[in-house]
């Protein structure tokens, strides 16, 4: 501690002999090299660092913005692609729907039409078959008058014993028996005999 | 230092007074004839201080910084933007930065070399130091305003209070002028001196009086660490009133040319 105090001793003052200095005194060697000093280290800092300092800070703040700016415009882009892809999906849901409905209205005409066709062919059909039957009918109607009249006549000749194969005769005999089996059944009554061609 | 003096004049202790300020008598070198005293190295020395931390930080100053250079722009944009930008506005601060930024490091090193150790003499208890920097800034402040204005209208500007009646100017305008023009250099100088002065003769007072009383001994025994205890104590608070001188002196600079500049008064 002696040591420490002893050292200090070198530099601080001492009650020396010279007449105590009024603290507020002005001292010009002081007070210019004051001016000086701060003179040169403000021309430093002026010409050094404060230039380097705002160049630092304008291109961090345009970094920044900068930054930001390209965010936004990203954001921008986004949104309007965004703003596009609903569109088209909307036109897309739209366009189904337009293509559902038509659907729709295709098959109900498809099925119309089909229903309309096999309509017509089943028509066709039965009007086909009613005109077969009836063809066959008469077909079988005429075979049948040619056998009966043939049946008959052979039964009848064979029971009267009378040969009639006179063509003409036998013809008239088979047309008149036919004519009266005919009114016969017309008049609705049973009793048609063979002898009543006789 | 004052034990030595204790003992040779035989048990007396003497006070610390004035001529613990006086380096006159010790300087550490001659410079041409000139007598170069501890404080005058002081003031380069915390000149280099800030100049060289200012200038290793902004050397290869980049967009993301490294650590020091983010302690510089910390310590740089703390008064570019809580003094100057907020005191002066945005629209003519920037060309006062570098003079504000200049001034605040200057002044908070020159006070610092009060706590640090082998050095702890604040600068600035010499008290022709503050006068020029208060007579820069006083120089700084008018001409700005007389630039702005025009003498006269910087005259009027500080002088001639707005929204008073005309008859209250025969009492006010010297009021103002003495006010605005003359005291204000002064109270910038007297108040970083006087706490600078103040707060290093208290430490002073505490340290050599606890080593008085350890060697008178008997109540000295207790009464000498108590007194080194409160010296540590109000070298905590010399470090806030070292800050706080350097901030203030600062920021009534910022003030004082924000009202030169400003169009109303």
């Amino acid at each position: 501690m002696q040591n420490l105090i002893f050292l200090a001793e070198g530099t601080e003052p001492t009650e020396g002999g010279h007449a105590p200095e009024n603290p507020l005194g002005f001292v010009p060697v002081e007070f210019a090299l004051s001016l000086v000093v701060f003179g040169l280290l403000l021309f430093l800092i002026w010409k050094f660092v404060a230039p380097r300092f705002e160049q630092t800070f304008a291109e961090r703040t345009q970094a920044i913005e900068g930054g930001i700016a390209a965010a936004e415009s990203k954001q921008a882009e986004a949104d309007a692609k965004l703003a596009e892809l609903e569109k088209q999906l909307a036109d897309a849901r739209h366009e189904a729907a337009r293509i559902r409905e038509e659907a729709r209205e295709q098959g109900a005409q498809i099925v119309a039409e089909m229903r309309e066709t096999a309509q017509a062919e089943s028509t066709r059909i039965v009007e086909h078959g009613k005109a077969q039957i009836e063809a066959e009918r008469q077909q079988a109607v005429t075979s049948l008058r040619a056998e009966v009249g043939s049946l008959a006549t052979g039964l009848a000749g064979r029971i009267v014993g009378e040969s009639l194969e006179d063509e003409a005769r036998q013809s008239r005999v088979v047309e008149r028996f036919l004519a009266d089996l005919e009114a016969q059944t017309v008049g609705a009554d049973n009793g048609t005999t063979p002898g009543s061609v006789n | 230092m004052f034990g030595i003096n204790m003992a040779e004049s035989g048990g007396e202790f003497v006070s610390p007074g004035p001529n613990s300020f006086d380096f006159s008598e010790v300087p550490l070198f001659h410079l041409g004839g000139l007598a170069v005293t501890k404080p005058m190295v002081q003031l380069v020395l915390g000149a280099l201080v800030v100049f060289v931390f200012f200038y290793a930080a902004f050397r290869r100053a980049t967009l993301v910084p490294g650590r020091l250079q983010f302690a510089g722009e910390s310590a740089y944009g703390m008064v570019r933007n809580s003094i100057g930008r907020d005191i002066i506005g945005s629209h003519d601060f920037i060309k006062f930065v570098p003079y504000l930024v200049t001034l605040f490091f200057f002044i908070l090193i020159n006070n610092a070399f009060a706590s640090i150790p082998a050095i702890q003499f604040p600068t600035f208890s010499r008290a022709s130091m503050a006068y020029a920097l208060a007579g820069l800034s006083w120089v700084i402040y008018n001409a700005v305003g007389i630039k702005k204005h025009g003498l006269l209208g910087y005259l009027k500007l500080q002088s001639v209070p707005s929204g008073v009646s005309p008859f209250m100017y025969p009492l006010l305008v010297p009021l103002e002028f003495f006010s605005n023009i003359l005291v204000r250099p002064v109270t910038l100088a007297l108040r970083l001196f006087a706490n600078m002065f103040a707060g290093h003769l208290l430490l002073i007072l505490f340290s050599t009086g606890g080593l008085f009383l350890l060697e008178y001994g008997g109540v000295g025994y207790v009464a000498g660490p108590l007194a080194w205890v409160l010296a540590i104590a109000i070298s905590f608070l010399e470090l806030l009133v070292q800050f706080l001188q350097a901030y203030v002196f600062t920021l009534l600079n910022a003030m004082y040319i924000s009202g030169a500049l400003a169009d109303e008064h």
